[in-house]
């Protein structure tokens, strides 16, 4: 409502006495009514309290006032015009009281009648509203006139808001009835109701005054320092003095000003200034980067201030240097490059003439330039006006005696040494060049006469110029005595200064010597401590000894040597070489055929230049040849016509050969030019280049890159590289009206925006430039870096130590130069500290350490013993320990086995670390169609089918496994063949005895002399009670015992195992060594009872076992996870990797070789280990003409050999494999190698031979021999020399997958693969599907095989020592594992089957039982004697201890039980030692 | 008494829920993957929770509360011991598909702890994979669920982030901050 107020007002004031009309009358009237109801008795109220409050203030006036006064701000705030304004005022003055004093009056009269009645009569209604008087009726008029003007509506509203109004007024006017009413009878006069003033308007300086009082406003002007700092304080300026202020945030210094003078009003405002006089701010936090806010989807349901618009590319105004701005372009630029041609100081194809000529051309040209410039004779001008500048100074001393010249004297001679120091220089250079010019001539002419052609128009005239004999050798020697004379001078000189020196040296020694005499003669008189004394002598000086003077003499005559040597001799003529081209080339017809070739080659050869402009080409120039003399000559002027200021010109030379060829020779920077070079002014300039390549010619040209010589011998070798001049030159272009045609200059330095400048380095310079000092220090002067920010500090100290040139660049980048804030712990404590040793071993996965569980927390509680085993192997890697081999040669190879176990070790702990997605994730091939169809055929399938098919289970990787929770189960089932006893009466009985049996067994039965009805007899009835024993980790566990030769067990054992170290993981479980021992034993029971008559009471038997045989299974082969890595060449590698794929898809069981690693961990094509090779010639000629005995004995020679599978060696990681010759210096290898060289020797002894691998029985995947042998194939068990043939039932190989010989690879593809199914013959590709066939035919591969075997032969005594020491470690052994019992040793018995053993070796082993037995019946007649031999190759100690006791010799427990032990060594060569340990017991008979 | 030697870090609390939208019927296995210079004493630290299905009281998730209640000893807070989940449900054959895999460390500071685990699996290394393991059921697992838990290898693998597992922990410890070790209680 005020809003619309003050233009209503105007109105109201109008209107207010206009009556109401008629037809709101009523209602009015009405309200009207109950209103005055209301009022009335207010009224009462209000009155009677006013004559109170009158009766008690008579001073009732001021109401009045207010009243009129009250109406005053409303005329005031009125919005009519000033003029109105005072115009009506006084009108409105006077007419007001009177006005008012008549509506009151009215009212009251009207109150009166309402006091009556409550509604007015129409007469006084009339009255009222008729009742018309001055100037209100005009007024009405103009009202009325304008209400005319006004729509009916808002005639309404406004009668509306009179109501109200009047209301209002009313309300007022009652107020003023009471006061009226007063006043009225009182009589006031009008001037004592309102009071006239003139309105209170203050002045506007007098406000300001006021304002003043109250408000402040900072002024803009800066504050002086002086002001904003501490009394008697100096503004300080911390940049000044070196320390880091930041940049501060910018703010206008009128902003700043301000603020610092608001700051300065407040109490203490000076806290807010710093030393530098300046508000204290912290530095700008924000970094100028561009950045963009990150957009998260582009999915649906984005939000629309996010959705992306799409808007043309605008080319951006220039950021870079070179461009220039779209705004002022400024229409093109040229360029104009001009190539005149290109000259080759050396080509491949130069003769060595033309290499000569060449060098001469070069020293000639350096002579010209000598020349021009002159410097000896500069030098000597010098010299002499320096000479006689000093002499005439001198003869001015003499006289004037003007001390500046004298004061110059010894400057000038200096000068003069200093001058006469160079121009010797000078004049020896000269001299020399003039000599080497003379002597490459000579050269040339020498070889022009020897080659009797020439090549190049060279030819070098030497000018003679007569000079005047005696003048000349005046000038000589006069030179020669002033040099004289001068250098005498220098060195008297030196002389009087060393003199000085001397003396006063001599003086301090003289006083020192008399102190020392007066020393001496007090302690002579003490004599008091002599040791100080000659600790005194023992520092006497030395005498200073007195300079030489220098001998004239001496002096001249190295004057004239030097003047000999670098200068003319006197009278000699002066020699001016010149250099001419106008020699004649031998022509082409004359020359000799090599020289002819070279020509010819030169002719074909041709050469263009390509123009580079910011790496772009932009144009080449034609193909020129390049002429006899290599030069060519081009003579192009290319006008580039360019926008931007050029990044980089560069010229490509090219050489064409022939039609096809075209090589790059070399690159050539042209500097851009600078803006004054204009076409036409700008000279040609030679750029050289040069190019890296090696080109050998086959004819006399010299080539490039190759060394040659022009002596006759070939010493004095040299090597040219192909280089070159180009002649070219760059210029800007001038224009139309001859302005030069170039890219405005301003761009060049300042088009860089200074702000990014400043920021980054390589915005400004690019990356090459960091490395590049100079450029980088340059780059931080322009741009003005802070030194002391903390940003630029790494920056800065590069720069300056590259920039004083004290300190070297280092030659490191350091990556962490806050490391040392970072640590933990001083390096010194680290090392000092066990527990963190211990950690950091562990997480170097050393060996020792892999799997150390719980780090001790304190240091104390880490004993020194655990890193005593790891020191001792780190200590001992290189010591060799022949303690524990007993065997020198093999102790060298156990640790050469060692270290290469350690290198593939570490090798594949970091392959273990390097993850592929198979490693992580498990995931489904992708099917085939027809496995894909057939999941969906599945689908149909029921869902538990009434014969369910086995499933192959994920394989599940060992978590959280401890000690208890594997078990290893071993089925026992049965065993075919098991020996028997002999019956001591079936003696004469052939024995049935297998001769399959692969390990030797003897069970020497009870003695002939026990009676026939003996107890034992009834026992024995059975021919042999056979259980299993097996062994795993010491652990033990047997069958029951079953009976007869072929026994049925079928029993599971169950073994703990345990991991070594705790460690379940893959390549821990690969690297256990520990066998599984299968032993077979038979169950004798003997009856314990001694006595006859307790027979009666009970039964007592003591049951022996007797050893009968024992297989051995490593772990690794129930353990085996196959692992491959690759590296030979790619194509062989494809084809053998889809070889292996077709072999396998169809056979997926069958393993398929054709890679193998080898001990450097490469991959090798396995056909390259198959290679004829010569076997021990002792073993061929142990048997001579018999091949199939000689084959044997070589299958037991390999036989013998250690076995080592790699699985143990190389934990998990791969099968490796050694030639056959790192195999017989190792003396340890598994099937593979075994079967290697077994094939290779008979391959060597001229039989068939294929290396198979395939799978047998005990050893799961291996390799075996299969030999043709008179229209049969044999199958040999490298590792036991073992044969079959190929329908033998025993043969342990169970499937046959390849064959491979020396030159290919065979893969079974028949339907079976156990070999007494399969045929052998690989000639057919349906059944031995080969690798090497018509397609892809045999490439020829070199076999890495040594070329022949050298063995070294057997050292029988060493051996000999071997076996007594070896005998001695198994009987101290035996005595050990029976600590309750006495072991005693039967002499005689172990001297008996020493003398056996060697027999047994002899026969292999084979067919002398029976002798033996019979033997040692006779020998041992009254003991009953059980023991066995046991045979192994030689490896080292262990295992033939673990072999004695697992035959479990020593278990027996008869009080008068003896022990035998024998042991032989046979030597084979190469240090093959094939072992024999005899063990017995034997028991007295009674 | 002597200076401990080992710390204790006993962990109860439970695998509270599951939100895996448009899954159903799954469950959890976890187990605790920790340096070698833990051991548990007591308490499983393996183990595998019950078949919970939707409800339509909170349609959203699947409640297990499965306990876990655990006892470590220690002499180096190097590997402390992780928490490893594992979410595995039928798909839309039936057949067990793995559903999500997450790790978190248990907390350091003794108290109660809520933490929520955002889970994932493994992707297909293409297309058509992704299609026949669809078929087959035989979606790309983790070899081993514990590399959940360890950083090497990782950069190898293409995971897709799926569903949240609510854990619970109780954490109590002793003697670690005589040992020296300073959880900013």
């Amino acid at each position: 409502m005020s809003a619309a107020r003050p233009s209503a007002a105007a109105e109201t004031e109008a209107v207010r006495e206009l009556p109401p009309v008629p037809s709101t009358s009523r209602t009015s009237s009405a309200e009207l009514s109950v209103r005055q109801r209301m009022r009335e008795k207010l009224k009462a109220a209000r009155t009677k309290a006013e004559i109170t409050l009158s009766q008690e203030d008579p001073s009732s006036q001021p109401r009045g006032l207010k009243g009129t006064r009250e109406r005053k701000p409303g005329v005031g705030l009125d919005k009519r015009s000033g003029n109105d304004k005072s115009r009506e005022m006084p009108e409105g003055d006077s007419r007001l009281p009177s006005k008012v004093k008549f509506r009151d009056s009215v009212k009251k009269l009207k109150q009166k009648s309402t006091l009556q009645n409550d509604f007015p009569s129409e007469e006084e209604a009339y009255n009222f509203f008729t009742f018309n008087f001055d100037a209100a009726a005009e007024k009405l008029k103009t009202g009325a006139m304008k209400k005319n003007g006004l729509s009916e509506e808002e005639e309404v509203e406004e009668e509306c808001d009179e109501t109200h109004e009047d209301e209002q007024e009313e309300d007022e006017m009652d107020e003023d009835v009471c006061l009226v009413k007063d006043d009225l009878f009182i009589g006031q006069t009008d001037e004592d109701l309102v009071v006239v003033k003139p309105v209170d308007c203050e002045s506007y300086t007098e406000q300001l005054k006021r304002e003043k009082e109250f408000l402040f406003i900072p002024s803009m002007l800066a504050v002086p320092a002086s002001e904003k700092m501490p009394r008697n304080m100096q503004p300080r300026y911390l940049e000044d003095e070196g320390l880091y202020t930041g940049e501060r945030p910018f703010v206008t210094q009128s902003n700043q000003n301000i603020l610092e003078n608001r700051i300065l009003r407040q109490d203490q405002g000076k806290e807010w200034f710093g030393d530098d006089g300046k508000i204290l701010a912290l530095p700008n936090p924000i970094k100028q980067s561009c950045t963009r806010p990150p957009i998260f989807s582009l999915e649906e349901g984005l939000a629309p201030e996010l959705e992306t618009v799409y808007r043309k590319a605008i080319k951006m105004t220039s950021t870079n240097q070179y461009l220039v701005g779209p705004g002022d372009f400024q229409g093109m630029f040229q360029l104009d490059i001009d190539i005149s041609g290109l000259i080759f100081t050396h080509h491949p194809c130069f003769s060595r003439e033309h290499v000569l000529a060449a060098k001469l051309a070069q020293l000639y040209d350096q002579y010209l330039a000598r020349k021009q410039k002159n410097l000896t004779k500069l030098l000597t001008d010098k010299l002499h006006a320096l000479r006689s500048a000093v002499q005439y100074s001198m003869e001015g001393a003499g006289g004037d005696g003007v001390p500046v010249a004298q004061q110059s004297i010894p400057e000038y001679k200096m000068e003069i040494r200093q001058t006469r120091r160079l121009r010797d220089a000078e004049q020896e250079k000269d001299r020399t060049l003039l000599k080497t010019i003379i002597k490459v001539w000579k050269q040339i002419k020498s070889l022009r006469d020897f080659q009797k052609f020439t090549n190049t128009p060279m030819k070098l005239y030497l000018r003679k110029e007569e000079v005047d004999q005696k003048s000349d050798e005046k000038a000589y020697e006069a030179e020669i005595q002033a040099e004289i004379k001068e250098l005498l001078e220098e060195c008297m000189e030196e002389y009087e200064k060393k003199m000085e020196e001397y003396k006063t040296e001599l003086r301090d020694w003289k006083s020192w010597k008399k102190t020392q005499k007066s020393k001496k003669k007090k302690k002579k008189d003490t004599l008091v401590d002599e040791e100080s004394e000659d600790h005194d002598f023992g520092e006497e000086r030395i005498k200073p000894i007195p300079p030489k003077v220098a001998n004239s003499l001496e002096i001249e005559q190295q004057v004239r040597e030097k003047a000999e040597k670098c200068r003319r001799k006197p009278g000699e003529p002066i020699l001016v070489p010149e250099l001419t081209l106008s020699g004649s080339i031998t022509p082409t017809e004359q020359c000799p055929r090599a020289e002819v070739l070279r020509r010819e080659d030169v002719k074909k050869r041709s050469a263009f230049i390509k123009v580079l402009f910011n790496s772009k080409e932009v144009s080449r120039t034609v193909t020129r040849p390049i002429s006899s003399d290599f030069r060519v000559h081009f003579g192009q002027i290319f006008n580039l016509q360019i926008i931007n200021w050029p990044e980089s010109l560069k010229l490509q030379i090219y050489e064409t050969t022939g039609i096809s060829s075209t090589t790059l020779l070399a690159e050539v920077f042209l500097p851009v030019p600078e803006t004054a070079v204009l076409t036409g002014s700008a000279p040609l300039e030679e750029i050289e280049f040069s190019s890296d390549q090696r080109v050998v010619l086959d004819h006399e040209g010299v080539g490039s890159g190759v060394s040659f010589s022009f002596e006759a011998d070939g010493s004095n070798k040299m090597t040219f590289m192909t280089s070159g001049k180009v002649s070219s030159s760059v210029s800007w272009a001038v224009g139309e009206k001859g302005i030069p045609l170039i890219p405005p200059v301003s761009q060049q330095n300042t088009g860089i925006p200074s702000a990014l400048k400043n920021i980054d380095a390589i915005a400004s310079i690019g990356t090459s430039g960091l490395t590049d000092m100079k450029k980088l220090a340059k780059w931080a002067a322009e741009a003005k870096l802070d030194p002391n920010d903390p940003n630029n500090a790494a920056l800065m100290q590069l720069i300056m130590i590259t920039t004083s040139g004290e300190a070297h660049v280092p030659d490191f980048f350091r990556l962490e130069q806050l490391q040392q804030e970072f640590n933990f712990v001083s390096d010194e404590e680290f090392n000092r500290s066990k527990r963190f040793r211990l950690l950091q071993l562990r997480n170097e996965e050393v060996a020792e350490f892999r799997n150390y569980k719980q780090v001790p927390l304190h240091e104390r509680e880490i004993s020194e013993k655990i890193f005593q085993d790891y020191e001792k192997r780190v200590q001992e890697r290189d010591v060799i320990d022949s303690k524990n081999y007993l065997d020198a040669h093999r102790a060298v190879v156990a640790n050469y086995l060692q270290k290469v176990r350690e290198s593939v070790i570490k090798r594949f702990l970091i392959a273990k670390h390097h993850f592929i997605l198979s490693d992580l994730v498990n995931e489904e091939e992708i099917p085939g169609l027809g496995i894909l169809g057939l999941g969906l055929f599945k689908l149909a399938e029921p869902k538990r089918p009434l014969r369910p098919r086995r499933k192959e289970r994920k394989k599940v990787t060992a978590q959280n496994l401890s000690d208890g929770d594997i078990k290893l189960l071993v089925n026992i089932i049965r065993a075919y063949d098991i020996p028997v006893r002999k019956p001591v009466m079936s003696k004469l009985q052939q024995p049935s005895k297998s001769s399959r049996s692969f390990n030797e067994m003897f069970a020497a039965s009870p003695s002939a002399q026990s009676p026939p009805n003996s107890p034992d007899w009834a026992f024995n009835q059975v021919l042999v009670r056979p259980f299993v024993e097996v062994s795993f980790q010491r652990t033990v566990c047997r069958t029951t015992t079953a009976e007869g030769p072929s026994p049925c067990w079928n029993e599971e054992l169950e073994l703990p195992f345990r991991a070594p170290n705790g460690d379940y993981s893959t390549h821990s479980l690969q690297s256990v060594k520990d066998e599984v021992f299968i032993n077979v034993f038979d169950e004798v029971l003997h009856d314990a009872v001694e006595d006859d008559h307790e027979r009666g009471s009970g039964i007592h038997t003591r049951i022996e076992r007797h050893w009968l045989g024992c297989v051995k299974i490593p772990f690794t082969t129930i353990y085996f996870q196959a692992r491959f890595d690759t590296q030979e060449d790619e194509k062989l590698l494809q084809a053998a990797e889809k070889y292996e794929a077709e072999c396998t898809s169809k056979f997926p069981s069958r393993q398929c070789l054709t890679t193998v690693i080898d001990l450097d961990g490469k991959t090798v094509f396995i056909t390259r280990y198959i290679k004829p090779l010569n076997p021990p010639q002792e073993l061929l000629d142990a048997v001579p003409n018999r091949s199939q005995t000689a084959a044997e004995l070589v299958a037991r020679y390999v036989a013998l050999i250690p076995f080592l599978p790699d699985s143990v060696s190389f934990a998990g990681i791969c099968d490796l494999w050694s030639t056959s010759d790192q195999f017989l210096y190792l003396l340890a290898g598994d099937e593979e190698e075994h079967a290697v060289l077994l094939c290779n020797y008979f391959l060597g002894m001229g039989k068939k031979a294929w290396l198979i691998i395939g799978n047998a029985i005990p050893e799961g995947p291996t390799a075996y021999v299969l030999t043709l042998e008179q229209s049969q194939y044999v199958i040999w068990n490298p590792s036991t020399g073992c044969f079959y043939g190929q329908y033998d039932t025993f043969c342990p190989l169970q499937n046959v997958y390849c064959l491979i010989s020396c030159d290919n690879i065979w893969f079974n593809m028949q339907e079976y693969d156990s070999p007494g199914r399969i045929y052998f013959d690989i000639s057919k590709p349906k059944l031995w599907k080969p690798f090497f066939s018509r397609s892809l035919p045999f490439p020829g591969l070199r076999s890495v095989q040594p070329e022949e075997l050298t063995y070294e032969h057997s050292d029988k005594a060493a051996a000999l020592e071997l076996q007594s020491r070896i005998e001695k470690i198994l009987k101290d052994k035996i005595m050990e594992w029976r600590p309750t019992r006495p072991t005693r040793w039967n002499r005689y018995c172990t001297s008996t089957l020493r003398n056996f053993l060697p027999l047994l070796e002899q026969n292999q082993g084979k067919d002398v039982e029976d002798d033996h037995q019979a033997e040692l019946q006779k020998q041992l007649g009254d003991y009953r004697v059980s023991g066995f031999p046991i045979h192994m190759p030689y490896s080292e100690v262990r295992p033939l201890i673990e072999a004695v006791h697992s035959t479990r010799v020593h278990t027996i427990d008869v009080s008068n039980v003896e022990f035998a032990l024998a042991v032989y060594i046979h030597a084979y060569p190469q240090n093959v030692l094939s072992i024999w340990i005899y063990v017995a017991s034997l028991v007295r008979n009674r | 008494m002597a200076a401990p030697s080992v710390f204790l870090l006993a962990v109860s609390g439970e695998i509270e829920s599951g939100e895996f939208p448009g899954f159903d019927d799954l469950y959890c296995k976890f187990s605790f993957v920790y340096g070698q210079d833990w051991v548990p004493t007591a308490g499983l630290e393996e183990g595998i929770s019950q078949i919970t299905s939707k409800s339509s009281v909170s349609p959203t998730t699947l409640v297990w509360n499965f306990p876990i209640d655990i006892t470590f000893k220690s002499t180096n807070p190097f590997g402390w011991p992780q928490i490893v989940l594992s979410v595995y449900g039928p798909d839309f054959f039936g057949h067990d598909v793995v559903r999500g895999y997450g790790a978190v460390h248990v907390p350091f500071v003794p108290g109660r702890h809520k933490r929520t685990i955002a889970m994932f699996v493994p992707e297909s290394t293409s297309r058509l994979q992704q299609l026949t393991s669809w078929f087959t059921g035989r979606r790309p697992e983790f070899t081993d669920p514990k590399v959940v838990a360890q950083g090497e290898g990782r950069e190898v693998t293409r995971v897709r982030s799926q569903g949240f597992v609510t854990v619970s922990f109780n954490v109590i410890t002793k003697d670690l901050h005589k040992l020296g070790y300073d959880v900013g209680q």
